[in-house]
């Protein structure tokens, strides 16, 4: 097994701790994450997702527990968080709300400023930045707040691909989006990714979108991680999925129904790809399943 | 440091105080208020407190609660106290060179202290028992009076329901706002006071975005909604008073007797 870029030991978070609105978020997580796998998160809102992922770059102290980066301690030395703010990279639910500069160069440059870099380097980075999410130079003098949705969007995950963290960890980017500004965000996670090896966690309410990209699926469910291994080994639990109340790829329950009466289908499916191979060696044409 | 804020800040509970008519709990606070005032010593001041402690243990909110709501005014708490205690001129019982302390200048110190923190303790009361909606609800009935004059009760009142029903979500916001920039290495802890303030910008010029885009899709909804102001318009709750509003306020009002009383005709020792 590679090198384990995230761990939580028992990681516990409660907020409002000894008052009526006294609720535990995270209930004993102990999970590690190789270093460059892409890894789905998926739960119910309110499963504690979100602050699961809020303490991984120490924005969340836990109530017990520790999380380690990179073999790290993350609150060995309180003083010393910001360090690993760069190296995990958090971009929150509708980023684009959190766009302040006149112009989207600076809006990106603010995360690698905030590192004490060179002018050059920042300069550099955020072309690099705005590179990878598919921004031009034109668009980098234009105020934040003259783009449209979708464009926000990809400014604001560009200000934290500047950082160019070796975690970066994304809290539903594709919120709200239309099927086409969906498509481009995922890609260019998807391509960052490839190009850097970084480590990628992405949240997601889409099982289709995980599945087509993730190696990996952690599973929250009441603030405790349910299931955490192999993408498809966890969608192969179709019915402990759906019992907590989670969907499996349409196209991975098509199969396992089809499973169920009885047809010789690999137990996991995933993709329409996939499930277009398996009838087509079903209908014992298998070998031209690539065509 | 923000949710430290308790002001406004409702504390859910299901007690007597909990269930009064925010009406007679506004009412009954100014009494209390005045109250405060008129006791001239501290014998009938401690009725005072003791009304407000009997309040208190009525609403079985935890004690810290009150803790909670005078920390933030004990500067000014100790700021009363020191000038009372020097400035006050009667017998000094104390002197050192220019500085001298009077008994009456001690007296009229405790006496402040008492006062505010029943001052303060009581209207937080009324703000930890009722939620906002109650508290807008029974001023702009006990206001109505004032629209013969042409004042807009209605729409004040409106206002301030809105005002309430924001301040958690704009904390909310202010909170992942902040938590986003900090993501991105915003460092708001470290630094002098310029650069403290300037550290601000990048929370507060997303936080006013945000506030006038809610405040259009608020409007836009409540338009939707055939809002045209308070003219004729009804309400789903009706404030009813009942029998404990009524216990409530003879309640007071014996406590209130209780201070005139005392002033009157209790011992003639700690008084202004």
């Amino acid at each position: 097994m590679a090198e384990a870029i995230i761990r939580t030991e028992n990681l516990s978070y409660v907020y409002s701790e000894g008052t009526p609105y006294e609720h535990r978020a995270v209930d004993g997580v102990s999970i590690e994450i190789e270093k460059g796998s892409f890894v789905g998160l998926i739960g119910h809102t309110g499963s504690g997702k979100s602050s699961l992922i809020q303490h991984l770059n120490g924005l969340l102290k836990p109530t017990s527990g520790k999380v380690f980066i990179g073999g790290e301690d993350l609150w060995a030395n309180p003083k010393d968080i910001r360090r690993f703010r760069f190296k995990v990279g958090l971009v929150f639910q509708y980023p684009e709300h959190q766009l302040f500069e006149e112009t989207v160069r600076k809006d990106i440059a603010f995360g690698p400023r905030n590192m004490g870099l060179s002018d050059e380097e920042i300069e550099a980075r955020v072309l690099e930045a705005a590179k990878h999410t598919g921004l031009t130079e034109d668009y980098l003098e234009k105020s934040p707040f003259e783009l449209s949705g979708g464009e926000k969007r990809r400014v604001a995950i560009a200000g934290v691909l500047a950082m160019k963290p070796e975690v970066l960890i994304l809290d539903e980017p594709t919120a709200g989006l239309d099927p086409k500004g969906r498509e481009f965000i995922l890609s260019e996670i998807k391509d960052y990714h490839d190009k850097t090896g970084a480590t990628i966690i992405l949240v997601s309410h889409s099982m289709e979108d995980v599945a087509r990209f993730a190696s990996h699926v952690l599973i929250m469910n009441h603030a405790k991680a349910a299931m955490y291994g192999k993408t498809r080994e966890v969608f192969s639990h179709v019915e402990e999925l759906c019992e907590m109340g989670l969907e499996v790829p349409q196209i991975s329950r098509v199969f396992a129904k089809l499973r169920e009466k009885g047809y010789e289908v690999p137990e996991s499916v995933l993709t329409v790809d996939e499930a277009k191979k398996a009838v087509l060696k079903l209908l014992g044409k298998g070998g031209e399943a690539d065509a | 440091m923000l949710k430290d804020i308790t002001f406004g800040q409702y504390f859910p509970g299901d007690s007597i105080i909990h269930r009064l008519d925010p009406r007679m709990k506004l009412i009954l606070i100014i009494v209390y208020i005045v109250l405060l005032f008129v006791a001239d010593g501290l014998f009938s001041l401690l009725i005072g407190a003791a009304m407000g402690i009997a309040f208190y243990a009525l609403s079985k909110l935890p004690w810290k609660l009150v803790i909670k709501c005078i920390k933030p005014i004990m500067p000014i708490i100790i700021f009363t106290a020191v000038l009372n205690i020097f400035f006050v001129e009667g017998d000094p019982i104390f002197e050192w060179k220019f500085i001298s302390v009077s008994g009456k200048g001690v007296l009229t110190a405790v006496l402040m202290c008492i006062r505010i923190i029943c001052l303060i303790a009581g209207s937080s009361l009324l703000t930890y028992t009722t939620t906002p909606i109650a508290l807008t609800d029974g001023l702009e009935r006990l206001m109505k009076p004032l629209q013969k004059i042409k004042v807009p009760v209605h729409e004040l009142s409106m206002m301030m329901t809105i005002a309430l029903r924001f301040i958690p979500t704009l904390i909310d916001e202010t909170q992942k706002i902040m938590a986003a920039q900090k993501a991105r290495g915003a460092d708001m802890e470290s630094g002098n006071i310029i650069e403290k303030a300037k550290a601000l910008i990048p929370i507060l010029i997303p936080l006013f975005v945000s506030a006038f885009r809610r405040a259009d899709e608020l409007a836009l909804a409540m338009e939707c909604r055939c809002y045209h102001g308070g003219e004729g318009r009804t309400r789903m709750k009706q404030l009813k008073l009942t029998a404990k509003d009524f216990g409530a306020a003879i309640f007071v009002a014996g406590g209130f007797a209780a201070v005139i009383l005392m002033n009157m005709f209790g011992p003639e020792v700690f008084r202004l």
